[in-house]
């Protein structure tokens, strides 16, 4: 049984994580929970609940900034953000309902630490992209900060990068500053339907190539746009590519049509999703909904790859049977779900198909026990995973914070 | 400026380096003879000057872990170098350090135009790249304003930005991947053609690192396609506030510029004097704002800027009607460091970054500074990100005039801390900024991003002297003090 401690402030959390390394007792740090199934599982006799650090301390939108307790929920930022016609840019998935839980219930604190980003990645950058200082305590329990309040900052070593995708295990946020950026004004989908993978990753490389600046650019095969939430998504019949494109009205408009004439080439019919048909298509590609109830697939992996190299790589995943996957960020990120019965995952043939072409491979939801036998995250050459190793000795010399999160030795 | 004291054995020693290096790179790759080694003795921060102990030029990633290998091994010193234009004497040499220049690592290796990316050396120049890929229509977004001269390399040390950076972001925002050498010789691969490598982030984490962490051997770097036209605005404002309001309006409004620039009168009036760009005399504040895009979008945003300069007092407008009148208005920004080098014998840049807000207060202050120190400042300023670029003008040939400029110019650093803002917003710390570290950062602070520094380079060989205004034993740093026995927090809730 796990000890939750629920520290009310900063100054609580650096006498919890002191108190930690005075105990040499692991602590799990957690914000809501939503993402405890992304990474390897952590076992700690105590969990550090930070979902009592909430709350907005600044927000200026004439100056892109908001700054926040690590503990808030997302879903509040947003929404007081959309009140004034801004966003996070790199539109930060919501997983919850990928692992079985409630949707909405994430923090920023955790949004952070795995450096999550949605379809906009391409365009706008990911989490880490849009960090822009914090406040921690690392796992010596002394509380520090790096970063800043402005959005253009080089003082002093980039630690919001390294917090990013650190998964808790370098430090814990306390406070977190991110740069905000306006919400378009407009936001709409050309689809082009019946493309075959390697013609539809050549049609989102022309138009990711062009100067329209797509902010989305993914491709449903038949099966998976089937389930779209979409109507002319699900109707289709076929695979599904669509290419987002977001700003101003009267932009938005001739670069829809511009794009449509430039992707004819490719054959096809084309179509257009507007507003809220729009929107309600890459939320569910962000959030993975098609995967998210899939119970004949409960394994998922994400891969990141070189962008043209997509079709290429999901040819060379045809040793691991029959699954279920689906391009976003041009053919740069396929999401891919088996079925569960390989005792690895699939590790050994997911992991072979990139060693071509570079790129890794993350796997995003599997049992427990599969997550502690097989690695979460992919396996670095030694140089690059003993650097690893001196950093998180560099904040976290005892080891206490979120064990093995990330790797046995991490 | 106090440098770490030059180690007499090392120096002693010359010779010996120089004919150990000669082994690792052969040919005319060492540079031993003071004259030649004077070439390298400042970057673009001039002020300070010193003579490296030897100079070596590899061009091959074996030589320049070989090198590095070597410089472990006999505890020596090492400064990387790319173009040397660093405005914070980021690659100041030391006397008893390697200067390790980059110089011949001038090789663009691969264009990539379908996962738009370029691979190259870090010696290619920032507009090297986009020289490389504008044939295709492409190009490489940021664009510091040394890019004919600065090179990719010294770009991801120092995470370099350019006007174009609140819409297109900085460098790190637009690095993919990159080959680096440890200071112990080992070499290692980070990122690639993909998004977001796994682990920890240390392409971020190089990325503005200062070359203390490492020596970059090859970078892969996204490029975009040009946008199909821009556009400019000049405006004039009766006062700074005003300005300052019309930048707040137009990104309050949802719109985020290519650009928007703005100079103060002194600014103004030097560009003008200079190159006659047709700028307004009799305004406090000029705005440049820049859109691009689409035909339609440009026209559409124009016209909506220039709605919100009116409403925000706008005394003077001007809206590009070509593209040579769009270049007219950036010729006086663009020019206006030299500019400010006609009306004075030596000029200072700085590099604060506020919160937008506090620019009127900012000013103000700096006025008043000015008066004091009885030296002239002028203002240039990346409205939209808040970056600050005061221009101190002195004469360094009147004795005690650069110090005062210096003086001056830690005031004007402290008072953007002071507002919430920070040292540097792309310049670096480097030598310059070095010892005011302690104005944003506490001990605790420092002590962590040192420990950072040891986990790449535990005897602290790369680049020391710059960024930390102490410099700490790793094994200090790293010592860890438990108080044990005590109560486990009965004041935490737990449940």
């Amino acid at each position: 049984m796990q000890t939750v401690l629920k520290p009310a402030d900063a100054a609580q959390v650096a006498e919890a994580v002191a108190w930690a390394v005075s105990e040499e007792t692991p602590l799990e740090v957690l914000g809501t929970g939503s993402k405890r199934g992304l990474g390897r599982p952590v076992q700690a006799g105590h969990a550090l609940d930070l979902s009592a650090l909430s709350g907005i301390v600044l927000y200026e939108p004439e100056e892109l900034v908001l700054s926040a307790g690590a503990g808030t929920p997302l879903a509040e930022i947003e929404a007081v953000l959309a009140a004034r016609r801004q966003q996070l840019a790199f539109e930060p998935p919501d997983l919850g309902p990928l692992y079985g839980r409630p949707a909405g219930a994430g923090t920023i604190g955790g949004v952070l630490a795995c450096n999550l980003a949605g379809p906009r990645r391409i365009k706008a950058g990911a989490a880490r992209d849009h960090f822009l200082g914090f406040k921690a305590v690392n796992g010596r329990g002394e509380a520090f900060k790096a970063g800043g309040r402005v959005v253009k900052n080089v003082t002093g070593y980039d630690l919001c990068k390294l917090m990013a995708g650190s998964y808790g295990t370098l430090s814990v946020l306390t406070e977190v500053t991110l740069k905000v950026l306006p919400a378009p004004e407009k936001t709409r989908t050309v689809l082009l339907l019946g493309l075959a993978d390697d013609e539809a990753v050549h049609a989102m490389t022309r138009a990711l190539q062009s100067s329209h600046e797509v902010s989305g650019a993914a491709h449903l095969p038949a099966p998976v746009a089937a389930v779209s939430p979409v109507g002319p998504v699900s109707r289709a019949g076929a695979a599904v590519t669509a290419v987002r494109i977001e700003g101003p009205g009267p932009s938005v408009e001739f670069r829809c049509a511009a794009l449509r004439r430039e992707l004819a080439a490719f054959g096809g019919a084309t179509e257009e999703l507007h507003s809220r048909s729009s929107v309600e298509l890459w939320r569910s590609l962000r959030d993975l909904t098609p995967f998210a109830g899939d119970d004949r697939h409960p394994i998922v992996w994400r891969l990141s790859v070189p962008p043209a190299a997509g079709a290429r790589i999901v040819a060379a995943l045809a040793p691991l049977g029959e699954f279920r996957y689906f391009y976003d960020w041009g053919g740069g990120l396929i999401w891919l779900a088996l079925p569960s019965g390989s005792a690895d995952a699939g590790a050994r043939e997911v992991r072979a198909a990139l060693a071509a072409t570079g790129g890794h491979a993350t796997l995003v939801r599997a049992p427990d026990e599969t997550r502690l036998a097989v690695p979460v995250f992919q396996p670095q050459p030694e140089p690059v995973a003993a650097l690893g190793r001196r950093l998180k000795e560099s904040f976290d010399p005892r080891g206490i914070l979120n064990p093995g999160r990330m790797s046995a030795n991490l | 400026m106090r440098m770490p004291e030059p180690d007499r054995d090392v120096l002693a020693r010359r010779t010996q380096i120089a004919r150990d290096l000669a082994r690792i790179v052969p040919g005319e790759g060492v540079i031993v003879d003071e004259d030649e080694r004077r070439a390298y003795e400042s970057d673009g921060l001039t002020a300070y000057r010193q003579i490296p102990l030897v100079v070596v030029l590899p061009s091959t990633t074996q030589q320049v872990s070989q090198v590095l290998r070597y410089c472990h091994e006999n505890n020596l010193k090492v400064v990387p170098r790319g173009a040397g234009t660093s405005l914070s004497g980021g690659a100041l040499p030391l006397a008893d350090g390697v200067l390790l220049g980059l110089g011949k690592f001038n090789r663009i290796l691969e264009i990539d135009f379908d996962n738009r990316c370029i691979v190259a050396q870090p010696g290619v120049t920032n507009l090297g790249l986009t020289q490389a890929v504008q044939h295709a229509g492409f190009y490489y977004a940021p664009d510091p304003s040394s890019q004919i001269a600065c090179t990719i390399g010294g770009n991801v040390a120092e995470n370099s930005g350019g006007v174009h950076c609140l819409k297109y972001g900085l460098t790190t925002n637009n690095l993919l991947g990159l080959e680096m050498v440890l200071m112990t010789g080992e070499v290692i691969r980070l990122g690639g053609k993909h998004l977001d490598a796994e682990g920890y982030d240390l392409l971020g984490l190089m990325t503005g690192s200062e070359g203390l962490l490492g020596v970059v051997t090859e970078v892969t770097v996204r490029i975009l396609k040009r946008p199909e036209t821009a556009r400019a605005l000049l405006l004039g404002f009766p006062t700074n506030e005003k300005a300052g309001d019309c930048v707040a309006a137009v990104i309050a409004a949802g719109i985020i510029p290519g650009g928007m620039e703005m100079m103060d009168r002194p600014a103004i009036h030097a560009a003008e004097a200079f190159v006659h760009a047709g700028y307004p005399l009799d305004v406090e504040a000029l705005l440049i704002v820049e859109l691009d895009g689409p035909q339609v979008e440009v026209d559409h945003l124009i016209a909506r800027v220039e709605a919100i300069a009116d409403s925000h007092g706008a005394v003077f407008k001007r809206v590009s009607q070509s593209e040579e009148e769009r270049l007219a208005f950036w010729a006086g920004r663009k020019a206006a460091f030299p500019a400010v080098g006609r009306i004075s014998p030596d000029y200072y840049c700085m590099d604060g970054t506020i919160p937008r807000h506090q620019l009127p207060l900012v000013l103000k202050r700096m006025g008043e500074l000015s008066e004091q120190y009885g030296l002239r400042v002028a203002n240039v300023f990346h409205a939209g990100d808040g970056n600050l670029h005061p221009l101190i003008l002195y004469d360094a040939n009147e004795p005690g005039e650069l110090e005062k400029a210096e003086a001056f110019g830690a005031d004007i650093l402290k008072l953007c801390v002071a507002v919430g803002g920070v040292l540097t917003g792309e310049h670096g710390v480097g030598v310059e900024k070095r010892d005011l570290m302690p104005e944003m950062f506490d001990e605790t602070d420092l002590a962590q991003q040192q420990r950072v520094k040891c986990a790449f380079d535990a005897e602290g060989l790369l680049n020391p002297g710059k960024m930390f205004p102490q410099l700490h034993r790793c094994a200090e740093l790293g010592r860890l003090h438990v108080h044990r026995g005590q109560i486990p927090f009965p004041d935490l809730p737990r449940f």
